[in-house]
């Protein structure tokens, strides 16, 4: 499981990464999203006193960029490309199957465009992109992420 | 025995349908066979229907095979893959693929040739040539050739890159900025990541010409985050130039400082309109600013900044190579030089066309696409991104040109080319228009905020049947609202796949609409 808390250390080092420079904060938003998952209250309040900004100010980023979740995510990541090439090559047929297939720690996402258009429908797992995604496909794609957990 | 050269791609759509498998399988076969390989990762040639598409070197040719399976690799193996022996894979010598060798390559040309983070193999293909002239001609020198060359914005909006430089030159200021957007957020569209997969090395070198160009000796590439391969190209690429001296102060003793800090978005499509990624790359959140000023007077941190897509900055080098009159000697009216088409969706051969203006889109899609994945007929083609119109199969032969496009309510954007077969519910693809629109405003205006959340409703309704007319004629005045008064093309284009919906594929919005009905 995605731990629910994130630790202040961890987030001090990325801040430090960045020198601390406030201009960083989409960054080093994004670099705690991809090493933790989500973005807590608590990391909110952190950055904002070590990056000297508003708790409003980082807030209201952290609302505005879909990548920035404030819950923690399941296990997995899937996300499933709803853009115009791959709706064009089933991707709603796609979205609706795996509704039904994926399991509770799989968090699954929708996602505008993963630049595989020649190759739709795109699928992203844990973040690999994957294409000519069919049904099979993806049942098969998901059963080697949950292999690789064990 | 030699070494033999092996080529697997390692590029996003490749890699997406198994090309590192297929590379571990041959490194593993060439070790059981006894075989002193060299393993070589390129971009794509961007025949991504072939993907992935590996070759072998043989004498002075390099053999291709195409859509090679992991699995495959054992019996090309017992079929003398290394001596490029015959198999049901094998497509012939990459130079003679037709798809591929009627293209007119002037920005992508490297692309697939090179090992893409070998900073040597671009040395060797002329790699840096064009910085090096660039100081010798000087920086006006290469803006008159941008300007005779007649490159336009390549991002989307088509503007004169020569005007914007010179303007950006001319601005006051001792700081200025490189932007480069490679935000690349259309659907359909993929030429940005190709040319950063494959050659970033020619990006990091046309950021410098750029640099050079309008005194800016600092860039920022804004990279979107749904691309990790990419990043992982880009951020190896930039700390190799930096290491051998090609950014950074003082660069191979020339005087010249220049330096590239790279970014990533966090999946916001309006960040890729220049403004709300000025705002992005300060590290708030992306809305809109109103313009005047200009980015080029006052743009990241108000400095002066000349922001430039991708394939914009990319197609300059040659330009100061060969010469802006070659360039411009390609083309057709005001759209001159190529374009790198994309072709994706329901399209039997999606991938990367580099080809001069005036092509038809209908040349595009049976020549190079052949036609549709399906084999079903072509219903409708929305070109230029999720703003762009949807055309009907009798719109096909309009030209590729960028006037040509205005004429008719259409856009050529950043060339994104996607097809829909006889299957497809227009009557939803416009409702998809809106409701991209309300997930992905930046929330500045009311009518591209609210308007775009209205509009599904509407649709919604039209779709139900209930108080079809009057719910159609608030559709077009939400599209006309939204068209007059939204800041910037989100809101402001949105109607355009919604009308082009209306005009040519009304049948889809009766209550059971579309090709089932
Ligand atoms: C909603 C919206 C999204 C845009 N997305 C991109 C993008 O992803 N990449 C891009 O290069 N330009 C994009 N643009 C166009 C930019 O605003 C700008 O015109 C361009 O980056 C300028 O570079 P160019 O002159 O080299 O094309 C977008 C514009 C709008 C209105
Ligand atoms: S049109 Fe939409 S995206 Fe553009 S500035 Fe207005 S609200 Fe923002
Ligand atoms: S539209 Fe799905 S990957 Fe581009």
């Amino acid at each position: 499981m995605t731990p629910r808390t994130i630790d202040s250390d961890a987030v001090a080092t990325i801040v430090g990464q960045y020198d601390a420079r406030p201009e960083m904060l989409v960054q080093i938003l994004q670099r705690i999203v991809q090493q933790h998952g989500w973005i807590s209250d608590a990391v909110i309040r952190q950055l904002a006193g070590e990056l000297n900004l508003s708790r409003a100010d980082v807030h209201g980023v952290v609302e505005y960029y879909h990548d920035f979740r404030t819950e923690p995510p399941g296990e997995h990541i899937v996300k499933i490309c709803q853009a115009e090439a791959c709706q064009a090559m089933g991707s709603r047929e796609l979205t609706e199957h795996a509704n039904r297939v994926v399991d509770q720690d799989t968090t699954l996402e929708p996602v505008y465009c993963l630049g595989n258009c020649a190759c739709a429908p795109a699928v992203m797992v844990d973040g690999h992109t994957l294409g000519r995604v069919s049904t099979e496909r993806f049942d098969a794609a998901l059963a080697a992420m949950r292999g690789a957990d064990s | 025995m030699s070494t033999i050269k092996v080529y697997v791609p390692r590029e996003t759509s490749s890699v997406s349908v198994g090309a590192n498998e297929v590379a571990v399988a041959i490194a593993r076969e060439a070790g059981n066979a006894g075989a002193s390989i060299e393993l070589v990762r390129n971009g794509s040639w961007g025949a991504s229907w072939l993907e992935p598409l590996v070759e072998v070197e043989v004498g002075e040719q390099r053999i291709a095979y195409g859509n090679v399976d992991a699995d495959d690799v054992p019996g090309l193996f017992a079929a003398g893959f290394l001596e490029g022996g015959e198999h049901d894979r094998r497509l012939g010598p990459v130079g003679e693929i037709p798809y591929l060798v009627t293209q007119d390559r002037w920005t992508f040309w490297r692309v697939g040739l090179v090992e893409s983070l070998s900073l040597d193999d671009f040395l060797l293909h002329q790699g840096f040539k064009a910085l090096q002239k660039a100081w010798e001609i000087g920086a006006d020198a290469v803006i008159d050739a941008v300007m005779e060359a007649g490159l336009r914005g390549r991002g989307g909006a088509g503007f004169p890159t020569g005007i914007k430089w010179r303007t950006v030159a001319d601005a006051e200021g001792d700081q200025k900025y490189i932007a480069c957007n490679a935000d690349e957020g259309d659907s359909g569209t993929f030429s940005d990541r190709m040319l950063m997969e494959g050659d970033p090395f020619g990006l990091i070198e046309s950021m410098a010409i750029a640099g050079f160009a309008v005194g800016a000796n600092k860039g920022y590439i804004y990279l979107r985050s749904e691309y990790p391969l990419t990043h992982m190209i880009l951020t190896r690429a930039i700390e190799t130039a930096r290491e051998a001296g090609w950014l950074g102060e003082n660069i191979q003793g020339s005087g010249f400082d220049f330096d590239i800090e790279l970014h990533l978005g966090a999946g916001s499509y309006v960040c890729g309109e220049e403004t709300a990624m000025l705002e992005s790359l300060e590290g708030k959140k992306g809305i809109v600013r109103y313009k005047p000023p200009l980015p080029a007077i006052e743009g990241l941190f108000g400095k002066p900044t000349a922001v430039n897509n991708v394939v914009t900055l990319a197609s300059v080098p040659n330009i100061v190579n060969l010469g802006g009159e070659r360039y411009s000697d390609m083309g057709v009216n005001r759209s001159k030089g190529t374009l790198a088409f994309q072709l994706a969706g329901n399209v039997k051969r999606g991938g990367l066309v580099e080809k001069s203006f005036g092509i038809t889109v209908r040349e595009l899609i049976e020549e190079y696409g052949g036609g549709t994945a399906s084999g079903r007929p072509v219903k409708a083609v929305q070109i230029g991104g999720p703003l762009g119109a949807y055309l009907p199969a009798e719109q096909l032969d309009t030209p590729l040109d960028y006037e040509a496009f205005i004429e008719i309510g259409a856009m050529i954007g950043h060339g994104g080319i996607v097809v829909f077969d006889d299957t497809a519910n227009m009557a939803q693809q416009a409702r998809f228009a809106m409701e991209f629109c309300a997930i992905e405003s930046c929330g500045k205006c009311t009518p591209c905020r609210i308007g775009s959340t209205r509009g599904v409703e509407v649709i919604d309704k039209i779709i139900s049947g209930e108080e079809r007319d009057e719910n159609y004629d608030l559709l077009v005045e939400l599209c006309d609202t939204m068209e007059d008064a939204s800041l910037c093309a989100m809101g402001g284009m949105t109607p355009y796949p919604v009308r082009s919906v209306l005009k040519y594929f009304a049948e889809d919005f009766a209550p059971s609409g579309g090709a089932e009905a």
